[in-house]
């Protein structure tokens, strides 16, 4: 029972990096980002490609190289974030909403088979493969790269969570929400703040893309294209454009796989998943703490 | 402070200002008058960067801004309270204010020049944590004002700060106006409401079609039988 739970949260958590940006970017620009999942896959492949350039310095102590990798590779795919919202979104900004989803379909396209020209269509294994010695906690196995893995995955939700509640930006960012044409007239330059969204939420993403590299220990080129469409559920569970929302859809979905896999078996791991999207969008399509707002006018 | 000549706009194909000119000095509140559609939004939005004019220009404290970006004009001290007031409905009134110094680096000066817009308009601050959109209407625009105040402005333009508010609250909010003028930040105003606005202005221009028709002292406006006819006549 407690593994499984262990499991869930384990799991969940990669959802919940994954989801905070499409989050983020749903809220900010309303645009469903499908090319978010593969930032994720970029991210892993990052990942691989500085471990193998690393090459023998990483055997001796793969979590250390592991979280150096980490924090590169988070630049390296918020960069790309910010150029394919540069390049495919910007230009579309004021465009309807469906050419820009055609558009993101389109980029997500682009990056996989990108991909797949420079890395081959191939699975790459990684150098670095984190199953050590497991600790017995309230009767489940625990790894103690699980534990870190999950420890740098609450430190960047945290982090995040300040950024937006309590900083200047976050603020620009809740705005921009709301009222893109206000939040001009207030001095807030809403370009450069939408860049940087898609820089946190794509750095996010690559976070996972490693640290799943690292678990997993596998990775090809296609791999994002599940994780977008979960975290996807993920965010709709909690409320997509809600940050804590999110997080709390994030850990939840991992939960709901985690004992739908136990108790009805692993083919069923995806059904449960979008099944519990279909639930969602019909039920409560604002999700778990998304909320409709009220306003007197 | 403000110079408009010749300004231009047209929105794919329909010009809505053909050669708008009118000024704003120091000091001065600046009453725009006319109908629905004969272009004052437009022009405040020209002003403000918003829209791009087609022809014409925009020189303010001696700086052509005619194709400057919203942002950098808001930095000039230039501030533009829009139409419909445009409140961040779901974060707090706090918030709000904070964002309207967006620009403001300094977290001290930010503070006090937050402090300074609930000195003004402490129905604010009895609000402070209440989310923007559940406060009534006079509310929000008293917050508008106070948001654009936070951005420090020395002129401040806005549009239709009367728009479906009740007779006593229209009052109350031109009472500001005119304390925030008095404060020594001139006010460009837009307005249907052309009595309250010519009791508080100095000057005003009336606008049809996209250019201004009459101008003159805010006195010999409210005395214009022209004004009187089109535009006190029905409103009490």
């Amino acid at each position: 029972m407690s593994q499984l739970i262990w499991n869930g949260l384990f799991v969940g958590s990669f959802y919940a990096l994954v989801a905070l940006g499409y989050s983020m970017v749903y809220g900010i620009i309303k645009l469903l980002n499908f090319a978010h999942g593969d930032l994720y896959m970029l991210g892993a492949f990052s990942g691989f490609a500085m471990l193998g350039a690393m090459g023998g310095l990483v055997k001796s102590s793969s979590l250390v190289a592991l979280f150096v990798v980490l924090i590169l590779t988070m630049v390296a795919t918020g960069l790309s974030g910010v150029v394919i919202e540069r390049v495919a979104y910007r230009p579309l900004r004021g465009a309807p909403r469906l050419s820009l989803l055609i558009t993101a379909v389109g980029a997500s396209f682009a990056l996989e088979y990108g991909t797949r020209i420079v890395a081959g269509p191939n699975p790459k294994v990684y150098q670095v493969r984190l199953d050590g010695t497991a600790l017995h906690v309230l009767g489940a196995l625990i790894t103690w790269q699980q534990l870190a893995l999950m420890a740098v995955s609450i430190v960047l939700m945290v982090a995040l969570n300040l950024l937006i509640t309590r900083t200047r930006q976050g603020r620009a960012m809740r705005a921009i929400a709301l009222d893109p044409k206000a939040c001009l007239l207030m001095g807030i330059d809403v370009d450069k703040v939408i860049s940087r969204t898609f820089f946190i939420g794509s750095a996010l993403a690559g976070a996972a893309g490693v640290m799943a590299g690292g678990y997993y220990g596998k990775i090809d080129f296609l791999m994002g294209f599940i994780i977008g469409l979960k975290a996807f559920t993920a965010a709709v569970i909690g409320g997509i454009g809600n940050i804590p929302g999110t997080m709390l859809g994030g850990l939840l979905l991992g939960l709901l796989e985690s004992f739908g896999t136990h108790f009805v078996g692993g083919q069923w791991r995806d059904v449960f998943a979008f099944g519990f999207l279909i639930l969602f969008l019909t039920v409560r399509p604002t999700g778990l703490l998304g909320e409709r707002v009220t306003e007197r006018v | 402070m403000l110079e408009v000549s010749d300004l231009e706009v047209s929105y794919g194909g329909v010009q809505a200002l053909r050669g708008l000119s009118l000024t704003v000095g120091e000091g001065e509140i600046v009453a725009l008058l006319g109908n629905n559609g004969a272009g004052k939004t437009t022009t405040l939005s020209a002003v403000s960067g918003l829209v791009r004019a087609g022809a014409g220009r925009i020189t303010y404290e001696g700086d052509d801004i005619t194709r400057e970006a919203p942002p950098k004009i808001v930095g000039r001290g230039l501030v533009h309270v829009p139409e419909g007031r445009r409140v961040f409905s779901t974060l707090t009134v706090h918030d709000n204010l904070l964002l309207g110094g967006y620009l403001v680096r300094d977290a001290k000066e930010l503070a006090r020049r937050v402090d300074r817009a609930y000195a003004l308009l402490p129905k604010l601050a009895e609000r402070r944590s209440q989310q923007g959109g559940t406060l009534s209407g006079g509310e929000q625009q008293m917050l508008a004002i106070g948001r654009a105040l936070v951005a420090g402005p020395r002129l401040l333009m806005l549009d239709e700060p009367s728009m479906g508010l009740a007779p006593l609250i229209v009052a109350a909010v031109m009472d500001v106006i005119r304390d925030i003028n008095e404060d020594g930040t001139a006010v460009l105003l837009v307005e249907q409401n052309a009595k309250a606005a010519l009791k508080i202005a100095h000057r005003g221009y009336v606008i049809e079609n996209g250019r201004c028709v009459l101008d003159g002292p805010a006195a010999d406006l409210a005395a214009d039988a022209r004004v009187v006819e089109a535009y006190l006549g029905g409103v009490a």
